[in-house]
């Protein structure tokens, strides 16, 4: 009897519901907690399997610690690291909320970036305080007319989301190419695809700079805890925050409410677009300062990893990409001091999504008592 | 087989839901469970079904301690649960999900489908549960999907049947068909448990009746010499008056009007075809008829869930018929739709964010597209505690809520709303006697305030209690209109059934 056996929750909620909203403060912090403890001990075991003793598994960690937290600069390495994900977890997070699964957060970077160099390079002359925003703001709708592709075709046509967003990464890829060979955007005097360089007053000015300019750590993460603020805002505290909710969790219901779930679809994508649009923007004004081929470096990506162990959450997503941020910038470390390959950063990164996305591993190895049944199952007429 | 509950307890946090039950179901009888809503009658048959783990007690099968882990130990030790909703897959078909599980393979584990087509059929002809067995679940009216849920349990040869509020959802003819199925199971020694509010059938076929309130035991009755209005006020605690007082109605304006409506689905057969009718303020229109003859589509008709193919919805005299459901909604349309976890709540809301569902974003609840949390919270406070929302706690989510008080909450919600017209599809299915008195006083107050109130109810009881005015619906089409007065279930009944003249 299957049926009965499927945690009911799950069979209510759906399948991405359940995994990407928290119910409670199990689900939401301590599934996660030790999702990443467990990740963590696996990834001892790893680094011993490959005939390293305990201690150097240690000697490893330490620098892991000592590179993500250990020191200013590794601070500052972790933010800017976190900078992005923040933006492109709460980029996928969002879509979750309204129960889509926004894969193309990667290609809505390129655009949005893309944007803002644009605007970065070819406008001169401003102050800092018109141009930058500016810049900001092209980053934002570029990635939300690509967010908007697929939730128009989803909310007209039924055409899966997944299916789209993956298909407009592969074309924004490839148009990032085309135009960094453009003369519109590539850098006078080079043969290679790299855009002109942007304008000292469209760029995200280094926050620690005056103490050591190699702290990177740059105005880009206010503006990426601004938008965890604004979108917990709308979320959770605005009649738009409500629908994109109803219609997440229960479409019919929403429906029976009077809410048009194609203004839904629609606004949710380009939100959501805009956001990985500003995580792009963010690289490019904050860190690289010019346009490469694929200058999103899969950070879009990571985005799915950490709305996910951040349950959807605004706050959660930012405490996630801190994490990520911390692995990497700790994982860069690590090779150098321990020599051990950032590669297991990536091991690491995908046993805790593993874990977060099949809590049942986790509760069954912590033996934690199962929560009671909340909820009976779908379709019936009484509850 | 004889089942013995001993001194479950279970707790969820902030309720007690059941407290130190004991109750014993003999050997090839039926024992009718009966309770208020939330009485914790689910809750004790999830802890029996391996649902849930009971915090205390202990269950025994002919005397011998069991310990149940999951449903699959329960559904070993030969308990059959049929569920208050349905744990069916919506895009399977009928076979498929009766065989979920228990699949008949061939060599290499292929499915062999003739085989588990054979062994549905079998089953369902043997107790006289007539589907399709390719059917595909969502496209079945939920009677159809309860028969499916039987066959399911049967074919894993259950000995003890469970079966939460079974006949909620059947038509007076499938009541009696299930009350013959029931003898069947019983005549082949099976046990079985019936929870149920509708005190009649408990006395009509149960052996022995226990009755829960508040997650406790309060007594047994003997079904030979109990009434109706006994076993309601040992449920409730109260006396109840299970008769609707009201005066006859006095019609005024025509507030909805629909003409020649016609409604297809995808192949172009007609749900709805060519309904005309009218509501007046100050009446209550009751639609009869056996569920899926075209009622939800004409509500959704209404409503505007659904689109029309021809016809004319007219609301307070203006076409209505291409307005957009929150446009009908904002113009004065109340809606207490039929399912209540499909469409009446969002499961993981909170019961206050449900109460405001499908009016958040009207003052006073927002301003300038922001929520007003405090609003909202004052209304839902007051919601819960006028209509008796248990329990009261408007943090829980809706989910947490009994199925009773889960209709509670929606009633409560479209009640509250000051409309011309308010349609009430099952408005109280699976809702105990004393909550029952309270919906239909409030559907009455309505109508004396001047609205328009339609009904639509399998029950012909309640059709009865409540219509100034009684509408027959037999395949999409109206087939009889009698003022209340002017006739009898009986002759209502034949029209149901597509025999009336
Ligand atoms: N998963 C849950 N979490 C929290 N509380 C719950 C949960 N399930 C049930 N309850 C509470 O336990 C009590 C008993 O609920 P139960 O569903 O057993 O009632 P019931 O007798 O079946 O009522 P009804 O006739 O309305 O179906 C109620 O107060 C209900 O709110
Ligand atoms: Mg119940």
């Amino acid at each position: 009897m299957t049926a009965a056996q499927t945690p009911p929750e799950v069979a209510q909620r759906g399948f991405v519901q359940q995994l990407t909203t928290s119910v409670n403060w199990r689900t939401g912090l301590l599934i996660p907690f030790l999702a990443v403890v467990t990740a963590l001990i696996i990834g001892i075991v790893l680094i011993m399997l490959t005939g390293s003793s305990f201690g150097q598994a240690m000697d490893a960690y330490a620098a892991l610690l000592q590179g993500s937290v250990g020191s200013v600069k590794a601070i500052s390495e972790t933010l800017t690291a976190a900078t992005p994900l923040i933006l492109a977890g709460l980029s996928v997070a969002i879509a979750f909320r309204a129960g889509l699964f926004n894969i193309g957060a990667e290609g809505q970077m390129l655009v949005g970036g893309m944007c803002a160099v644009f605007v970065g390079f070819s406008i001169t002359g401003l102050p800092i305080y018109i141009h930058l925003p500016l810049a900001l703001l092209a980053g934002f709708i570029g990635g939300a007319i690509w967010g908007f592709i697929p939730g128009v075709l989803k909310a007209k046509t039924g055409a899966h989301e997944v299916i789209v967003t993956i298909m407009l990464n592969y074309i924004a890829l490839r148009l990032v190419d085309f135009f960094l060979k453009t003369e519109l955007f590539q850098r006078e005097g080079r043969n290679d695809p790299v855009s002109k360089t942007v304008e000292a007053s469209a760029q995200l000015t280094q926050m620690l700079g005056w103490m050591n300019p190699a702290l990177r750590v740059h105005l880009g993460l206010i503006v990426a805890l601004i938008a965890a603020g604004v979108i917990h805002w709308l979320l959770f505290r605005t009649t738009t925050g409500f629908e994109f909710r109803a219609v997440g969790a229960n479409p019919s219901a929403a429906r029976y409410a009077g809410m048009s779930i194609t203004k839904v679809y629609v606004l949710v994508m380009m939100i959501a677009g805009g956001l990985a649009g500003l995580a792009g923007s963010g690289q490019i004004l904050g860190v690289l300062d010019r346009a490469t081929p694929g200058f999103s470096s899969n950070i879009g990506f990571d985005g799915i990893a950490v709305a996910l162990l951040g349950r959807s959450n605004p706050w959660g997503v930012v405490a996630a990409a801190v994490l990520f941020g911390g692995l990497r910038a700790g994982g860069q470390q690590m090779q150098v001091s321990a020599d051990v390959g950032i590669d297991l950063i990536a091991v690491i990164q995908a046993l805790i999504i593993i874990f977060v996305a099949a809590p049942a591993l986790i509760t069954a190895m912590y033996r934690l008592k199962t929560p009671a049944v909340s909820t009976q199952i779908s379709k019936g007429w009484a509850s | 087989m004889e089942l013995q509950l001993r001194g479950i307890t279970k707790r969820f946090p902030g309720v007690l839901a059941n407290d130190d039950v004991s109750l014993t179901a003999r050997s090839g009888t039926v024992l009718a469970l009966i309770g208020e809503n939330g009485a914790g009658k689910s809750t004790l048959m999830n802890v029996l079904s391996g649902l849930y783990r009971s915090d205390a007690g202990e269950i025994l099968i002919d005397g011998v301690h069991q310990t149940f882990r999951d449903p699959g130990d329960a559904i070993k030790a030969g308990i059959g649960m049929v569920h208050q909703h349905f744990m069916l897959v919506p895009v399977f078909s009928v076979y498929e999900n009766v065989i979920l599980g228990v699949e008949p393979t061939k060599a290499g584990g292929v499915l062999n489908r003739r085989e588990a087509r054979r062994e549905v059929k079998e089953i369902s002809e043997r107790y006289g549960l007539a589907v399709d067995p390719d059917a595909r679940i969502e496209d079945l009216p939920v009677g159809i999907q309860q028969r499916v849920e039987i066959i399911k349990v049967l074919l894993r040869g259950a000995r003890i049947l469970v079966f939460d509020e079974p006949t909620a959802v059947l038509t007076p003819q499938e009541v009696e068909e299930f009350f013959g199925i029931v003898a069947e199971l019983k005549a082949r020694g099976a046990t079985i448990i019936f929870i149920t509010h509708k005190l009649k059938e408990a006395l009509a076929v149960a052996d022995d009746i226990t009755v829960l309130r508040g997650g406790r035991v309060v007594g047994h009755a003997d079904p030979t010499t109990a009434t109706p209005e006994e076993l309601a006020a040992m449920m409730v605690g109260r006396e109840i008056d299970l008769t609707v007082d009201k005066e006859p109605g006095t019609p005024g304006r025509t507030v909805l009007e629909l003409t020649d409506v016609t409604m297809v689905d995808d192949y172009g057969r007609p749900l709805l075809n060519k309904v005309s009718m009218s509501v007046a303020a100050g009446e209550i229109v009751g639609i009869a008829g056996i569920q899926g003859n075209g009622q939800t589509e004409l509500v959704e008709a209404i409503t505007g869930l659904l689109p029309i193919s021809s016809g004319r919805v007219e609301f307070d005299g203006a076409d209505i018929s291409n307005k957009s459901v929150r446009d009908r909604h904002v113009q004065g349309i109340a809606h207490v739709p039929e399912d209540r976890n499909d469409m009446g709540m969002v499961g993981s809301f909170t019961i206050k964010e449900n109460l405001v569902l499908d009016s958040y974003y009207a003052a006073p609840y927002s301003k300038a597209g922001r929520l007003q949390r405090g609003s909202i919270e004052e209304s839902a406070l007051a919601l819960v505690e006028a209509y008796d929302v248990r329990p009261p706690l408007i943090e829980n989510t809706g989910a947490a809520l009994s199925g009773g008080n889960a209709q509670k909450m929606i009633v409560a919600r479209e009640f509250s709303r000051d409309v011309p017209l308010v349609i009430c599809a099952q408005p109280t299915r699976g809702i105990d006697v004393g909550s029952i008195e309270y919906i239909h006083e409030q559907i009455v107050r309505k109508r004396n305030e001047g609205k328009a109130i339609l009904i639509v109810s399998t029950e012909l009881d309640e059709i009865f209690a409540l219509s100034d005015r009684i509408l027959v619906m037999y395949d999409g089409k109206i087939v009889a209109e009698r003022l209340t007065g002017d006739t009898t279930p009986t002759e209502i009944g034949l029209f149901m059934a597509g025999k009336g003249s």
